[in-house]
């Protein structure tokens, strides 16, 4: 039984995986009130786009500032769909946003394989930038600026008439960033993470080893457009409105900035990163409104102070809190070195330089 | 009024227990001895009603409306400090959404679902309220009295709990156009709107369409358009050249502050000399000037630019000294807000302040949200600092259905053009000179029903 553990990654992260969804299910049923539900559903959305950002940037090595522009594509297939036929099922919502999204990242990835450093970073940026437009253009098909309204799932009558959308849609969003996360874990773990690395860490020797370097780039960004085409479409069912307004630059460069904080390269990372993104406006907003500034004051604090934290986070840690909770968890193992240390989750954060 | 305290007794016990049928309540609760407050409803304690919004206090509408919701606290801050609505103090929480339907969704839940409000009061914007008008009435939350004149918020059926109040821009539309079939009937027409797809936009362009067409006149019918975004402010002169080239001699524009006050500085830059025709949302003549002098688009414009600009009012002109509303709401803001200017704006924001504490004194003494609601619709309010009486009805959750058309003067400042005139938002329906008698508010300048 310990053999198999250690040895089969797929067991080992499949236990994890399975435990942590039990874990997940308690907290939304019994423990979150509506609003906690909706915030760590926003969390989880975020999770699922940064986990798939982390795999290209982190672990492939491509930059990208235009995932909020792929999570739109995936939010806009969505919600036209269910503008032309309400009564189509979740399910299918969610695989045809991954299949959009994936071919854009496809076509994305197909000219991102031809570019380094800063020219993709410009190439996706002109992505964020430009996309936004295209609604206002084609405002029959896209409701403009207004956007399309997305009807909140209902929850399915046998589970009660007190169960709130926002918990269905709790458990909605957190099975799909379980079973993402249990795919990419294990994806990063096998030879398919392997490659990405080594193409990562050296172009030419990758090619010498036979790896078919822009293949598997475009692979990366298949993979990674897909989870955010996920996210998109979960986006849109929790926001309830997909306009232009919601996926703005800033959207791209915040979940940049996640996978950033969280430490690049690392799924638990993207984690943490995700939960920043949420909950520090929401902190800020509270100890902005406590100080009882002039409101032309008091309305930009949040963002100052977000800013000043992001600053301090990567100053003290430069790899990333799941790098810094890592250096952390080592430097105590030597402290005290009969202890095992902690048991690093599934994706043990690693370094990207 | 009828305060039959035995009646009111037995009537408000009942309606803590959820009963719904609550006018005979509303009538009898006037008389604050008869039974204790109690928390009647979720955002309701014994001392206290907390009500939320979403705001532009920030982004491309913030000029000018980020002072609306401030001025509206100044009046409940007036209002509290004078023993508050049946002893409840009101706490007004309201939320940067930066004109962004996105963010407005996300706001909303958390007054909703956080802040437990008992209802939402006042959320600012056609495009941002639209987003969650779906969700307060699944919820069963109070919606009362949207910022934005869309004619979606009258939509009972399907939003039973929604309260419109200012003129929808329909009607306003169609009283705009009504102006210019007469006095600009020789010259080309042609439109500025908040677009395409904008409910803002395309229900003011339905209603000045209803008055021009069918009557020979030269209109322009495809509109300009600009979104109203940082990006969508830096297109405004290429739209407005197009009207150029196209001849207009009237611009007809349905568009906030700041996008009124980059249109007119272009057409100015341009040396293009078009009559403006102004929705009251973008028009008012402060906020203008101060986007024009202020440094908003980088340089400074003279305020003199709009002088001309023809627009419309629903309540009283802000200069008028002798109206009694004018004098009332102008002290409060000197006393609670003396940061804010005084302009439309908050003459705008504490009239809206002044009828939501109508409607809470209305649902009795210890208010529901389905008692708030029978209250509006059963209400008939005769005062209010509006120029025509609020149209409310179980069928009908429009607020004010006229106005008068208004021009801004050499000095910067409206005077009026003709009388009040109210119609409906039917293509059919006729414009009538309305000619009742303008209330004056209660000497404590809180309502009394």
């Amino acid at each position: 039984m310990r053999a198999t553990l250690r040895n089969s990654t797929l067991v080992r992260h499949g236990l994890f995986f399975l435990a942590l969804a039990v874990v997940l299910l308690v907290l939304t049923s019994f423990v979150f009130d509506p609003y906690t539900n909706y915030n760590v559903t926003e969390v989880a959305i975020y999770a699922i786009c940064t986990a798939g950002l982390t795999v290209l940037t982190g672990i492939n090595g491509q930059v990208s500032l235009g995932h909020g522009a792929l999570m739109m594509i995936g939010a806009y297939t969505t919600s036209v769909l269910l503008t032309w036929h309400p009564d189509l099922p979740l399910i299918l919502m969610l695989l045809a946003s991954i299949a959009t999204t994936g071919v854009a990242g496809a076509i994305v990835g197909l000219a991102g394989a031809r570019l380094r450093g800063p020219y993709l970073a410009g190439a996706t940026l002109a992505l964020a930038v430009a996309l936004p437009q295209v609604p206002s253009h084609f405002a029959s098909v896209f409701g403009g600026n207004q956007g399309l309204n997305v009807p909140t799932p209902s929850p399915p009558a046998f589970l009660g008439g007190d169960f709130s959308p926002e918990q269905w849609l709790a458990w909605i969003t957190l099975a799909a960033a379980v079973i993402t996360f249990f795919v990419l874990a294990n994806l990063v773990r096998g030879a398919t993470g392997r490659r990405f690395r080594m193409v990562r860490d050296n172009e030419v020797a990758a090619r010498l080893s036979g790896i078919d370097v822009a293949r598997t780039q475009v692979l990366a960004y298949i993979i990674s457009a897909a989870c955010a085409g996920l996210a998109g479409s979960l986006f849109a069912y929790w926001v309830t409105v997909t306009s232009p307004s919601g996926f703005s630059l800033n959207l791209s460069l915040s979940l940049l900035t996640a996978i950033v904080i969280g430490g690049l390269g690392s799924l638990s990372g993207a984690v943490i990163g995700s939960f920043i993104l949420v909950y520090l406006p929401v902190w800020t907003g509270g100890f902005a409104s406590s100080l009882n500034l002039s409101s032309n004051v008091a309305n930009n604090v949040p963002l100052a102070i977000y800013g000043i934290v992001l600053i301090v986070a990567i100053l003290v840690f430069p790899r990333g809190i799941a790098g810094g909770i890592a250096s952390i968890a080592r430097g105590a193992a030597r402290v005290i070195p009969s202890s095992r240390g902690p048991t690093a989750l599934p994706a043990a954060p690693e370094s990207s330089q | 009024m009828r305060p039959e305290i035995s009646r009111s007794r037995t009537w408000a016990v009942a309606a803590v227990g959820g009963v719904a049928a609550l006018l005979t309540a509303a009538c009898g609760s006037s008389s604050p001895t008869s039974t204790s407050n109690t928390a009647s409803a979720p955002g309701i304690t014994a001392s206290q009603v907390t009500i939320g919004s979403t705001q532009p206090l920030t982004g491309p509408a913030a000029p000018g409306y980020s002072e609306i919701a401030p001025a509206a606290n100044a009046y409940f801050k007036y209002v509290n400090a004078h023993g508050g609505v049946n002893g409840r103090k009101i706490n007004y929480i309201y939320l940067d959404d930066q004109y962004n339907p996105t963010s407005t969704a996300t706001q909303t839940r958390k007054l909703v679902l956080q802040d437990n409000v008992f209802a939402i009061f006042q959320a600012l914007g056609t495009p941002t309220h639209l987003s969650v008008v779906s969700y307060l009435n699944s919820s069963k939350v109070p919606d009362l009295f949207v910022a934005s004149g869309c004619n979606c918020w009258n939509n009972t059926s399907q939003y039973p709990d929604t309260f419109g109040w200012q003129p929808n821009y329909t009607i306003e539309g169609k009283i705009l156009g009504q102006y210019i079939a007469q006095n600009f009937g020789s010259k080309k027409v042609g439109f500025f709107l908040q677009g395409p797809n904008d409910e803002f936009g395309a229900d003011g362009f339905a209603g000045v369409m209803d008055s021009l067409q069918g009557k020979g006149l030269n209109v322009d019918s495809t509109p300009a358009y600009y979104t109203p975004t940082a990006a969508g402010a830096m297109a405004v002169p290429a739209a407005i050249a197009g009207l150029q080239a196209q001849g207009v001699q009237v611009i007809v524009s349905f568009s906030v502050p700041l996008f009124t006050a980059v249109a007119e500085a272009s057409a100015a830059g341009l040396k293009y000399s078009a009559q403006f025709v102004v929705s009251n949302v973008g028009a008012d003549p402060p906020t203008l000037a101060g986007i024009l002098t202020g440094g908003s688009l980088g340089k400074r414009l003279p305020a003199g630019l709009i002088a001309g600009t023809i627009s419309d009012t629903y309540l009283p002109l802000l200069t008028d000294a002798s109206n009694p509303w004018v004098t009332m709401f102008k002290s409060i803001e000197q006393t609670y807000a003396s940061s804010l200017p005084w302009d439309g704006n908050v003459e705008y924001g504490m009239s809206e302040a002044y009828t939501f504490v109508q409607a809470l004194k209305a649902a009795g003494q210890n208010p529901t949200r389905a008692s708030i609601i029978a209250a509006i619709q059963n209400s008939h309010w005769t005062d209010g600092p509006g120029l025509t009486p609020y149209a409310y009805s179980s069928s009908d959750h429009n607020g004010y259905t006229g106005v008068q058309m208004v021009t801004v003067n050499a000095t910067g400042d409206l005077t009026t053009l003709g009388p009040i005139e109210t119609t409906d938002d039917t293509a059919s329906g006729a414009i009538n000179t309305y000619s009742g008698a303008a209330s004056t508010p209660p000497a404590n300048g809180i309502p009394s029903d």
